[in-house]
């Protein structure tokens, strides 16, 4: 309960401090002036136009990637799981760059989120159709292999989409792909907020679940668990979650698949505190690392990808490296006897 | 005599696109504190009549009756906190320790946002004493031995508090001592009240530990009754197909007398060696 009282901590630092670190130097007395729409009419628009939904935006898709990527992690049962595993990405491109391509955007900003959320939707639907052809329920090995397959056509759509693009296109399509929260506002902050708090509650529920299908399907069964009704829930929660925060944010990468291990290499892997911690630290993760990727070549702006990535992958090994000697937390998979 | 804790009539499954049934028209009764074995060569269906008595599997035909009940009246949960089960296949994908593991047991007890109580947590120590794990609950359980692993496994199923424990190869791969232990540790369970379900490839263990023996051959139980009416020579020839002679337990041992089938060497696995050959 501390350590989850440390993170919300260090989740509220990360968020005051993207809101204060700019391009434009403010100094924090001024954006807490502009924040109660004290300062002048330029400091206030930055502040609560720009920079708050930004942080808030990036909190809450840092803590939607974290969180599904643990999901999944212990779904497949595979470490190397993350939240795009399973085609939500590329369906949620596939439809984010149809719009560009065909210039739907010009109707308004509330297209491509919107498109991009069908994409990974009708994503969703195609894979699941295929991991439960086999009638005998939801096998997540062939789910894992659909996933991965669907994501490989989904790619190939969108590279012979942009083969027929303009420059202009190609350029916001690749943007898009590489995600960012530059078109951070209000409304996309609402949407993600809505679908992470009953998620997270859903995920967070069945925590347990998630421990013994880790273990395996046969034993969550034996211990109490309707596996086929978890894992069910689990994945079109998860699914749906990234779906949400892709169409908002594209597809930024390595958040999902280091906040969690970075969590189980500190403190172990409990999904009952494993899902709200990593949930608490990629909310701080990645309001930091678009921080950077605002700051660090302004005017111009880093992919936030490429920040997390760069800064994450160090962390995540120094981690692995540092972690104690002796077998208490032996990373790796075993098999049984 | 009471009625059997766990009861099964006439079952039969087939899998999807099999030719015939892994199990057809078993019957089988547990009786409240006995050690009931279900024995059979390699694919004879024991894993199979098994995944079906703990509801892992539906039958097409037949009834199973836990504590009285139907066992599809049985919610998950409800069935988790009276029947324990020490499955066959199992990995560890991240790293948990092995007091983790075994408070697993207490999840059917726990609703989903109830932790843990004094009660849960004594039961985990109960179960890790009584596996002789409680020196290694710190470790991780991916750096256990095969042997400590399966201790582990059974702790688990113990911290269920379980009236019905249910094992499905206890002891394969184990050296002689780990699966003595596991063996042993099922006879004094057994003896405190616990009704165990033990399905096994080892004869002689089951003959030495069992109060009553089934045994499976193609699907269709071949044999039922103790350890000593189950295991004879002609049964187990003709079941296995391969020439044994079942002796009794030297001892000393509380199971001294007790049926040991032993394999001869030199035979061709179609019939049993006449009895000139067998006395040269």
């Amino acid at each position: 309960m501390r350590r989850l009282l440390l993170l919300a901590l260090v989740a509220a630092a990360a968020l005051v401090v993207a809101v204060i670190v700019g391009p434009v130097s403010l100094a924090p007395g001024r954006v807490l002036d502009a924040a109660l729409g004290d300062a002048g009419a330029t400091a206030t628009t930055i502040v609560r136009g720009i920079r708050l939904p930004r942080a808030v935006l990036a909190a809450l898709v840092g803590a939607a990637l974290s969180l599904s990527g643990a999901s999944f992690q212990a779904l497949l049962r595979n470490p190397l799981a993350e939240p795009y595993i399973l085609g939500v990405s590329g369906g949620a491109a596939v439809g984010a760059v149809t719009s560009i391509v065909l210039g739907w955007t010009a109707a308004g900003g509330w297209v491509l989120p919107l498109a991009a959320f069908a994409g990974a939707t009708a994503a969703i639907a195609v894979v699941l159709r295929i991991a439960a052809a086999g009638g005998m329920g939801l096998d997540t090995r062939v789910l894992l292999l659909a996933g991965v397959v669907a994501g490989a056509f989904f790619n190939a759509v969108i590279f012979f989409l942009l083969t027929f693009a303009e420059a202009e296109t190609f350029r916001s399509a690749v943007f898009w792909m590489m995600g960012g929260l530059s078109g951070a506002d209000w409304d996309a902050v609402v949407v993600v907020a809505v679908g992470l708090v009953p998620a997270a509650l859903l995920l967070m529920g069945l925590a347990r679940s998630l421990n013994l299908l880790a273990v395996g399907e046969e034993t969550a069964l034996f211990l109490g668990t309707r596996v086929e009704l978890a894992k069910w829930v689990v994945y079109l929660t998860a699914s749906f979650l990234v779906a949400a925060a892709v169409s908002v944010s594209g597809a930024i990468g390595f958040v999902g698949l280091i906040v969690p291990h970075a969590i189980r290499l500190l403190w172990g892997s409990d999904h009952r505190f494993l899902l709200p911690a990593s949930l608490l630290l990629g909310a701080a993760f990645l309001p930091l690392a678009d921080t950077l990727a605002r700051t660090a070549a302004a005017p111009s702006e880093i992919p936030v990808g490429v920040i997390t990535a760069l800064v994450g992958v160090p962390v995540f090994v120094l981690l692995l490296v540092r972690r104690p000697p002796g077998p208490r937390r032996g990373m790796g998979r075993t098999e049984g006897p | 005599m009471t009625s059997p804790l766990l009861a099964a009539s006439g079952l039969r499954f087939r899998y999807p696109g099999a030719a015939r049934p892994a199990v057809d028209e078993v019957d089988l009764s547990v009786p409240e504190g006995a050690l009931v074995g279900v024995i059979g060569p390699n694919g004879s269906g024991k894993s199979t009549l098994v995944r079906l008595l703990l509801g892992a599997l539906e039958p097409d035909r037949g009834e199973i009756r836990l504590l009285g009940r139907r066992l599809s009246s049985w919610r998950r949960r409800e069935l988790a906190r009276r029947v324990g089960v020490v499955p066959q296949n199992e990995s560890v994908t991240f790293p948990v320790s092995v007091r983790e593991f075994v408070a697993m047991g207490r999840y059917p007890h726990l609703g989903p946002w109830r932790t843990e109580g004094p009660e849960d947590r004594d039961a985990v120590e109960r179960a890790l004493a009584r596996c002789d794990v409680e020196d290694l609950a710190g470790r991780a359980f991916a750096t256990l031995s095969g042997g400590e692993r399966q201790l582990a496994r059974v702790a688990r199923a113990l911290a269920q508090e379980p009236d019905l424990l249910a094992l499905d190869e206890p002891t394969v791969s184990l050296d002689v001592r780990h699966e003595m232990e596991i063996y042993e540790l099922l006879r004094e369970l057994v003896a405190g009240g616990t009704t165990v379900l033990l399905v096994t490839h080892n004869l002689n263990a089951a003959a030495r530990y069992a109060d009553r023996l089934l045994l499976l051959h193609g699907g269709r139980a071949r044999a039922e009754g103790t350890p000593a009416e189950v295991l004879t020579r002609e049964t187990v020839e003709e079941v296995y197909g391969w020439p044994v002679r079942v002796v009794p337990h030297p001892g000393p041992g509380p199971d001294e007398g007790a049926p040991q089938v032993v394999a001869l060497a030199g035979g061709d696995g179609g019939h049993a060696p006449s009895e000139g050959e067998r006395d040269r």
